[in-house]
């Protein structure tokens, strides 16, 4: 899995166990290679290549994505740097139809032939496999956009920030997590720029510009005595941005009676430094009694909950059972859909999906097949309303276009159905993180994501999280530890009785969203507002080995 | 370019090295081809044939590292790439725990990991074998959804103080779901090989369907402790949560579940029940791995738990020469051995118990106890008097694999398995565990 691949990477963990030591993403290259970018010109002529070979060949549509990904990791741990590496991904993935199937070949042999092979051999697949089709794919209409081209809207690009500011950047967490009582940090700062080109038959020529960014930190602290130990994992989120990000200004604060959270920009050093007091209170924290409890959940744990409990059973792909065999079906089966009354959640629960917000993950101008990207609603006011398409499902929902979810992440992948940023929409009322907890007689206020797990069906789940606060008559009484929820989705979301309003909306989301065979990763944010979540089920996680 | 002999790969790695000016120079190359074909809905869906090749340079100047890829084989491109992680190592910061490079290792001889038959394996070779596995969905009128993967792959490691290594493998993973047109039953199979002409894509697909049609009308019955028998591919995600954290380093340090207080770890201890045994064996005839590591290290026969007791722990050379102990690396794959008994034997024993096909979405709740959480899936079966009595909903389960190695009540005879988590695969037995913990139902099917 690349989630794992990525823990590896960076050193820490667990999973380095079973896998080769060789980078994972990419070839390695130097860092102010990754400033130089490949001439649209040049992208125009060798998609012509492919989709020339392709139509030769008997293909009836084509489409030709070449790919440029680039990815720049700072690992450090305490003191010291780590590991210090530059990715590069070069190379052009090739979709037909032909004989009405499917048929994908990618290569990184860039000269004409070697494209003209791996068209050819795209359309030899689609014809071979044709014999196994049940009816052919059957695409949406999409008009083409010509040359175009779309740049992230950002204001630093990350991959010119010199190394050493990065690193002296994570030193500095480091030394402010050590400095207030850790044992050991490890921090990072991943970031990506995707450069991909997309070409078809519609006619369109896209040239795209995708930057993301995140830092994050690992803070452990033991008791020496008992040999316990607790982690307290950053509270920033993966975010669609430039290195300003970085750069986190007063009004980005915001002060709660737990300590200090982030909106849209994220002071590291000051997260590490609250961290390091935090995790020591994890360690002498009260060990949760079983139970239901009103939950308060903040934004930096809740996108969690809304990613696995409402983005993916939306996906139509897993709705319709393309994702039977791993990822999994969907419980929001089309009659639900169909009955316009398929009640979801409570009426606080809106929820949109939005290809097009500034500063998400999932913001792109143009799909991976070539689709403008929009916004929609998937649940409005706890009705199920909408899901996630692309051009060969649209037709199935009758849809007479795609709402442009297509994504691969690597131009050797094929493209497919992957989640838009979906989002819970602020409550209309004023509303603050301080009413909500005034309002909780016996509850739990939850901070940052932890362990988490769902059903192939999105029925059951179980979340865990960073930082769990006992609420007692309106007030935080004190921490809380071995804490997880389990619930239902449907119970779970018309149990939510209160949203926060939108000066409160913050995003948060994953670089690490595994779909497919073989899996792919997609980047996705979720934003939302503190929401209440009345009598859920809690269980103490608290063993003895 | 096509897989390279042993004698290509040297030639071209030791012109790469030819280009070295670093105190210190390691380069890698590596490639593989391979195809894929996915099914869903009766259908074949996306598919297709990748093919990719990666020459890193790694270069050293004292401890200040850096590392440099290209994917072009020209003599200007290869200086190139040497010049560029020259120039990226005089930029990094010095890295206190840099190891000097290993000089010449002997390996043991190359496992029979490559076959002539899974290389050439192309588009037909795929469609023909999901065909057989369509033909089957059809007859039982279900639902198919799988995968089917073939690869074939080399890679070779040379260094400036004349290490030399190589190694060829081929790879096919096949994995099946079948539903039944209500939804209301799923069945799965998996399967890892080596040899394609091992892969009997009709016989794994119709215990998939068996499994499906018979999970029908599944009953609730409540979430506690029962005793589950769990199939190879349930017993691969439990443990490899625990494989993942057997690192020295990190038991040391006071933070894996091997940690113990006052900076001690629980090896040589018993840690769960004596009869398990689990080792990693590169030279193993049914699940054949490298025999060396990524950093040139040499595999060898590693016992890992030896009668319940955990015998070694795996480490970076940097941790094991600050500790003085033995440089283990990281195991290619895992093998536990098991019993004599076949699944039905298991289930035939079992007066009251379940019978678990598959775990899904497994994730660690507590790295202190290895609390992992995850559900049952496409396939769990009451068992009653030895025999299969009716299909049960599938559950949550909050459960450390260390406790359920500790309430072991038998074992099955060893098979090779996938992790449907990792990809991973394992040669793993059928455990039948005592007090397994479900905490909720789950009303997926």
């Amino acid at each position: 899995m690349k989630r794992r691949n990525f823990i590896y990477l960076t050193g820490m963990g667990a999973a380095a166990a079973m896998l080769p030591a060789i980078p994972v993403w990419g070839n390695e290259i130097p860092i102010e290679q990754s400033l130089e970018y490949v001439d649209p010109a040049v992208k125009k002529m060798l998609s012509d290549v492919a989709l020339n070979a392709a139509r030769s060949k008997g293909a009836t549509y084509t489409d030709v994505r070449i790919g440029r990904y680039l990815n720049q990791y700072v690992v450090t741990r305490e003191d010291k740097v780590e590991n210090l590496v530059n990715t590069e991904s070069y190379g052009i993935g090739i979709r037909v139809i032909a004989n009405g199937s499917w048929g994908f070949a990618a290569t990184d042999k860039m000269d004409k032939d070697g494209i003209a092979k791996a068209a050819e051999l795209a359309v030899a697949i689609a014809k071979e496999n044709s014999r196994l089709l049940t009816s052919p794919v059957q695409l949406a209409e999409q008009k083409g956009y010509g040359e175009v081209s779309w740049k992230a809207p950002i204001e630093k690009n990350a991959f010119e920030v010199p190394i050493k500011d990065k690193a002296d950047l994570l030193l500095s967490v480091n030394a402010a997590a050590m400095a207030g009582g850790a044992d050991y940090v490890n921090s990072i700062l991943f970031m990506v720029n995707e450069q991909k080109y997309f070409a078809s038959t519609d006619n369109s020529y896209i040239d795209q510009d995708i930057h993301r960014i995140w830092p994050t930190f690992f803070i452990t602290k033991i008791n020496k005595e008992t040999g316990k130990f607790e982690t307290r994992n950053s509270l920033s989120a993966p975010m669609g941005m430039g290195y300003e990000y970085l750069d986190a200004k007063p009004e980005h604060k915001i002060q709660t009676a737990m300590g200090v959270l982030y909106k849209g920009r994220y002071d590291m050093v000051e997260d590490a430094k609250q961290g390091a007091v935090q995790v020591a209170e994890k360690l002498k924290a009260k060990s949760v009694e079983p139970g239901k409890y009103d939950l308060v959940l903040d934004p930096s744990h809740l996108w969690l909950t809304i990613h696995e409990s409402c983005g993916h059973p939306t996906e139509l792909d897993r709705v319709l059972g393309y994702e039977a065999n791993f990822a999994g079906t969907s419980f929001l089966t089309l009659d639900k859909w169909e009955s316009k009354k398929f009640n979801y959640g409570s009426k606080e629960v809106d929820i949109v999906a939005d290809k097009t917000q500034v500063g998400s993950l999932g913001a792109v101008g143009y799909d991976d097949e070539g689709v403008k990207c929009g916004k929609w609603d998937i649940i409005k006011d706890g009705i199920l309303v909408n899901y996630q398409a692309i051009r060969d499902q649209a037709h199935i929902i009758g849809l007479d276009h795609s709402q442009g979810c297509c994504y691969a992440d690597n131009w050797s992948s094929v493209q497919f159905q992957r989640m838009a940023n979906i989002s819970l929409q602020p409550g209309k009322k004023p509303l603050t993180i301080a009413d909500q907890i005034k309002n909780v007689d016996k509850g739990i206020y939850i901070v940052g994501d932890g362990s988490f797990s769902i059903d192939q069906q999105r029925y059951n789940f179980q979340f865990g999280g960073q930082l769990f606060y006992e609420i007692s008559k309106g007030k935080i009484v004190g921490m809380l530890k071995d804490v997880a929820y389990q619930s239902n989705t449907q119970e779970f979301w018309n149990s939510c009785s209160a949203v926060c309003d939108e000066r409160d909306y913050r995003l948060g989301g994953s670089f690490f969203d595994g779909k497919g065979q073989p899996m792919q990763s997609s980047a996705v944010s979720h934003g939302s507002a503190t929401a209440r979540f009345n009598g859920v089920n809690v269980i103490n996680t608290g063993r003895k080995i | 370019m096509p897989i390279l002999t042993k004698e290509q790969a040297k030639v071209i790695l030791t012109k790469v090295l030819g280009y070295s000016k670093a105190d210190e120079c390691t380069v890698y190359i590596s490639g593989s081809d391979g195809g894929n074909i996915r099914y869903a809905r009766n259908s074949v869906n996306t598919s297709g044939a990748v093919s990719t090749t990666t020459l890193q340079v790694t270069s050293a100047f004292g401890k200040k590292s850096g590392v440099a890829t290209i994917n072009e084989y020209d003599d200007a491109s290869l200086e190139k790439v040497v010049k560029r992680s020259e120039e990226l190592a005089k930029l990094a910061p010095e890295n206190p725990e840099y190891m000097t490079l290993l000089g010449p290792q002997t390996y043991g001889p190359q496992s029979p990991a490559f076959s002539e038959i899974t290389a050439a394996v192309g588009p037909k070779e795929r469609a023909d074998a999901v065909a057989q596995s369509l033909a089957v969905s059809k007859e039982n009128k279900l639902n198919a959804a799988g995968f089917l993967e073939n690869s074939a792959s080399y890679s070779a490691l040379m260094n400036s103080k004349g290490l030399f290594a190589y190694d060829t493998s081929t790879d096919v993973a096949f994995n099946i779901t079948m539903r039944t047109s209500d939804g209301k039953g799923s069945g799965y199979a998996t399967r890892g090989y080596n040899d394609f002409s091992k892969l009997n894509a009709k016989h794994d697909t119709e215990i998939a369907a068996k499994k499906a049609l018979s999970s029908v009308t599944a009953k609730a019955i409540e979430p506690g402790k029962y005793t589950v028998i769990l199939e190879p591919t349930a017993v691969a995600v439990m443990l490899e949560n625990m494989f993942f954290d057997l690192d020295a380093r990190q038991a040391d340090e006071g933070r894996s579940f091997m940690s113990k207080p006052g900076g001690k770890t629980r090896l040589g201890e018993q840690l769960v029940d004596e009869r398990v045994n689990i080792y990693s064996d590169p030279w193993s005839p049914e699940l054949p791995g490298s025999a060396w590591a990524g950093d040139g290290r040499p595999q060898e026969k590693i016992d890992w738990i030896e009668n319940g007791k955990v015998k070694n722990m795996y480490t970076s050379r940097y941790w094991a020469a600050k500790t003085g102990i033995k440089p283990i690396p990281n195991p290619g794959s895992i093998i536990m051995k098991g019993g004599t008994k076949t699944l039905e034997e298991l289930i035939k024993g079992t007066e009251k118990g379940i019978l678990v096909t598959r775990l899904w979405y497994i994730r660690s709740v507590d790295p202190q106890t290895l609390l992992l959480t995850g559900l049952t899936r496409d396939g769990t079966f009451y068992i009653e008097n030895g025999e299969i009595k009716f299909p049960v909903k599938n559950f949550r389960f909050n459960e450390s694999p260390v406790i359920m190695l500790n309430n072991l009540d038998e074992m099955g005879k060893a098979e090779r398995t996938v992790s449907a988590e990792s990809n991973q695969n394992y040669l793993l037995p059928p455990l039948k565990i005592r007090d397994f913990t479900f905490t909720s139902l789950s009303d997926a099917v």
